[in-house]
């Protein structure tokens, strides 16, 4: 039965937590039952204190294919990262 | 243990064991309709359900231990929650007749769950405010539990009541045939005239009204039919079953009953 309905993807926020974060995917038939749902398979431990879900044809993926043209470019840039510089004593809480 | 003739701290023993008998019957309740959801456990249409209808199960587990150890104390007869559980054959059990049907398809079950998390979401809210304060701390957490099962169940009978033909059907069906059992969840005698004399019952006249609009919007919302008003000839509470509940016992205290004071 559950193979027919769509697929949500689920996004918990913990007690501690700030952001939500991707925990699973799971089928439900409607918006509520997705949340419901969700609250039955990923929260039981008290994992988190606010679910989002989004239904999985929603969501808009990079094609792993084309990986290589994505994020090999970055790869060299390692002047990139803010680790070249040194930082002044008198600089603080930078 | 010889029958006491004296109440402890000097109370009146009719009070007491009214007071035992309201108790046991609410925390009777909740157990046969816990063990009655965890026979779906394996069995529920989708992975998801399962969890659900488990998760419903270890929350009237959960309430049935407060309840029935809590009804041990005030008996005082030396007996804890696992005896009253374990050790007692149908014609002593006092949950309403309604938690004893057996769980038919799934709509059956959603169709007793609904009915039920309505009566103990009026039972509970007005516990919150009982004399006796122990009752009432256990009717507040059980009551947050009680919010979720009435949203999980009254969604689920909108789904199938307003869903295709065939779910609409059988779910009408279920209602049909369980709504004979749904008089005696307001029918109150001696045992909630004495509680509810003593400000630790809510009347249940107050509550019937309550029930009944929550059970009329829910139904309009499902697209659902009430069924006429029947008379009352279940009497779960004073321990006259349906064939249904012996059954389920012999199958939950087997163990025990196998090996007496078995633990691990």
């Amino acid at each position: 039965m559950s193979e027919d309905w769509p697929l949500y993807e689920v996004f918990i926020r913990s007690r501690s937590g700030l952001e939500h974060k991707h925990v699973g995917s799971l089928h439900a038939a409607d918006a509520r039952m997705a949340i419901e749902h969700a609250r039955d398979v990923y929260t039981r431990r008290q994992e988190g204190v606010s679910i989002w879900a989004v239904r999985s044809a929603d969501i808009i993926a990079s094609d792993p294919e084309e990986a290589d043209s994505l994020f090999e470019p970055a790869r060299d840039k390692v002047y990139r990262h803010p680790t070249f510089y040194a930082i002044p004593e008198e600089v603080k809480n930078l | 243990m010889s029958a006491r003739t004296h109440a402890p701290n000097g109370r009146d023993p009719a009070q007491q064991e009214a007071h035992f008998r309201y108790v046991l019957r609410l925390g009777d309740t909740s157990l046969v309709l816990g063990q009655r959801l965890g026979e779906w456990v394996g069995h529920a249409p989708a992975l998801e359900e399962d969890l659900g209808l488990a998760n419903l199960a270890l929350d009237q587990i959960g309430q049935a231990r407060l309840l029935l150890t809590y009804a041990g104390e005030i008996e005082d007869r030396g007996r804890d929650e696992d005896a009253l559980a374990f050790l007692r054959d149908a014609p002593e059990f006092a949950n309403l007749t309604l938690a004893e049907q057996p769980n038919g398809d799934f709509g059956q079950t959603i169709v007793r769950q609904w009915l039920l998390d309505a009566w103990q979401l009026e039972i509970y809210e007005g516990l919150l405010v009982s004399a006796d304060t122990r009752l009432g701390a256990i009717a507040a957490k059980a009551l947050k539990e009680t919010r979720y099962h009435h949203r999980f169940s009254s969604g689920w009978l909108m789904r199938l009541g307003d869903g295709t033909r065939e779910s609409h059907d059988r779910v009408q069906g279920a209602l049909d045939s369980l709504w004979r059992f749904t008089a005696e969840l307001f029918a109150a005698d001696d045992v909630d005239e004495r509680m509810e004399a003593a400000a630790i019952a809510p009347p249940l006249v107050e509550l019937a009204p309550r029930w009944s609009a929550r059970i009329d919007e829910d139904l309009r919302a499902a697209t659902l039919k009430r069924p006429a008003a029947q008379p009352y000839p279940w009497h779960g509470r004073r321990g006259v079953h349906t064939e249904h509940l012996g059954h389920m016992l012999t199958e939950m205290q087997h163990l025990q009953r196998t090996y007496p004071g078995v633990r691990w």
